[in-house]
């Protein structure tokens, strides 16, 4: 992809160690923002954007609501609230009910984003134990999209994208060892 | 859910219809979030086209008012973050306790479990005779709910363990009666609630307060908006009240910011004198 805006991040349990190896790889010279929204308990949320902060050079932060979103940032969804994309280009929260019984769910992300970064959009699917970003990658691919899963076989739980490639046309398939050389040529 | 089903124009043609025809301004609201109710009702009822669904929400009063309770978000617990709650009850609330009369606002009340947590907490803490709850939201129905005072049964485990987390003192359970799958709230709680509409956007200040709670609303508002309703705040607090926001929500870089000191992690501001 020549031109990426945004890249999304969806997971669930098994996730988190994934990000934490994926991340150090990463260019500090990235362009598109990094949005991240993992499944996790709420109230146990402050520690997760310093976790991922040491791993990486880049910026990270937990999203404020209204907030206008910036390249060279990873962004990390705040417990319990759903996380949408405004078509200005800047981030609002929802405290609707819960979907996939998640608060925030990737779905909703991905299909928001899809509406607002269309052609110049990859969303990338990894580990987790419920069917929550399919329905978000179908969006993403109808908006001419990129649709990215970890390989199921290397997940610890292989359901969320196993799912994903089941019901969506998914443009590539990414072993662990791959995510962040991957992410980097996006740029 | 497909959110193809709805587009941005058509989002912008149903907003004016509602401020044209019922009086409801939704112009300045968050567009993501609106357009994902507009389009998760729109596949709920099975609507047969746009223009159905548009001569419908325009012409048939009993659906616009589904409309209305539908798009926006009703979603709330019984002391949802409890160490929020916590803060109240240990020094909040036993800080307006010195005033002879204790008037608080819950602005966007939805259907009520807000109110009634705060007002177990100002029975516990010996106030409620002297205190008086205006609830208002700008949706008749959930008021009428509101009002009413039953919650499903089911959520009661959760919200038992909130108020314990929130530093409750009593026996939770001893606040409502079981009937079928509804905890019925006690009548005394209900005391000092008055329940009213008022629309945030077009409705002005009714009263001064001492205390004024908006949890989990002003995220449904663009910046412009979020701005104005703030100023309605503070033209609505007394000199040394106290206005709480949701967990995500701040009055930073709003023009009252200045007139208020946040207390240390929570997000409460007290008005300065």
């Amino acid at each position: 992809m020549v031109g990426c805006e945004a890249l999304v991040i969806g997971g669930s349990a098994g996730s988190l160690e994934v990000l934490l190896k994926v991340l150090p790889i990463l260019d500090n010279s990235l362009t598109f923002p990094i949005i991240i929204v993992i499944h996790r308990k709420h109230g146990s949320d402050s520690l997760l954007p310093d976790l991922l902060s040491s791993r990486t050079k880049l910026k990270v932060k937990e999203v404020d609501e209204k907030e206008p979103i910036n390249g060279g940032t990873i962004y990390v969804a705040p417990s319990d609230y759903h996380l949408l994309i405004e078509q200005d280009r800047t981030f609002s929260l929802d405290y609707s009910e819960k979907v996939n019984y998640s608060r925030p769910a990737i779905d909703v992300t991905f299909q928001t984003a899809a509406e607002v970064y269309k052609t110049k959009l990859a969303c990338l699917l990894l580990s987790g134990s419920n069917a929550d970003g399919v329905l978000g990658l179908k969006s993403v691919k109808t908006w001419g999209g990129l649709a990215l899963i970890q390989d199921p076989d290397s997940a610890q739980v292989s359901y969320m994208p196993a799912q994903a490639k089941l019901h969506v046309n998914i443009d590539e398939i990414l072993s662990i060892e791959s995510i962040g050389e991957f992410i980097n040529s996006l740029k | 859910m497909d959110l193809g089903a709805i587009n941005d124009e058509q989002v912008e043609v149903l907003l004016s219809d509602l401020l044209e025809h019922h009086g409801y301004d939704f112009t300045g609201y968050s567009k993501a979030s609106l357009k994902r109710r507009i389009t998760r009702l729109y596949a709920l009822d099975k609507a047969v086209s746009f223009a159905e669904f548009r001569y419908r929400i325009i012409n048939d009063d009993l659906y616009f008012k589904r409309f209305v309770e539908q798009i926006t978000v009703n979603v709330t617990e019984m002391f949802r973050d409890p160490a929020f709650f916590k803060t109240l009850r240990s020094s909040v609330l036993p800080a307006l306790g010195t005033y002879p009369f204790i008037r608080i606002w819950l602005a966007g009340c939805s259907t009520g479990e807000e109110a009634y947590s705060i007002s177990i907490i100002l029975k516990e803490l010996n106030l409620l005779h002297k205190s008086l709850i205006y609830a208002t939201d700008l949706n008749p129905v959930v008021l009428e709910k509101a009002a009413q005072g039953m919650f499903a049964m089911t959520q009661m485990k959760q919200y038992s363990e909130n108020y314990i987390a929130a530093g409750g003192t009593g026996d939770f359970s001893t606040y409502y009666t079981a009937n079928y799958s509804l905890a019925k709230f006690n009548e005394e709680l209900k005391s000092k609630m008055i329940f009213s509409t008022h629309n945030l956007v077009s409705d002005h200040s009714f009263n001064e307060f001492q205390l004024i709670l908006c949890r989990n609303v002003l995220i449904y508002f663009d910046r412009d908006l979020q701005h104005q309703v703030l100023d309605l705040f503070n033209e609505s607090l007394e000199e040394l009240g106290y206005l709480a926001l949701g967990t995500k929500e701040t009055i930073d870089f709003s023009n009252i910011s200045k007139f208020y000191k946040r207390l240390p992690g929570d997000k409460i501001w007290r008005k300065s004198k």
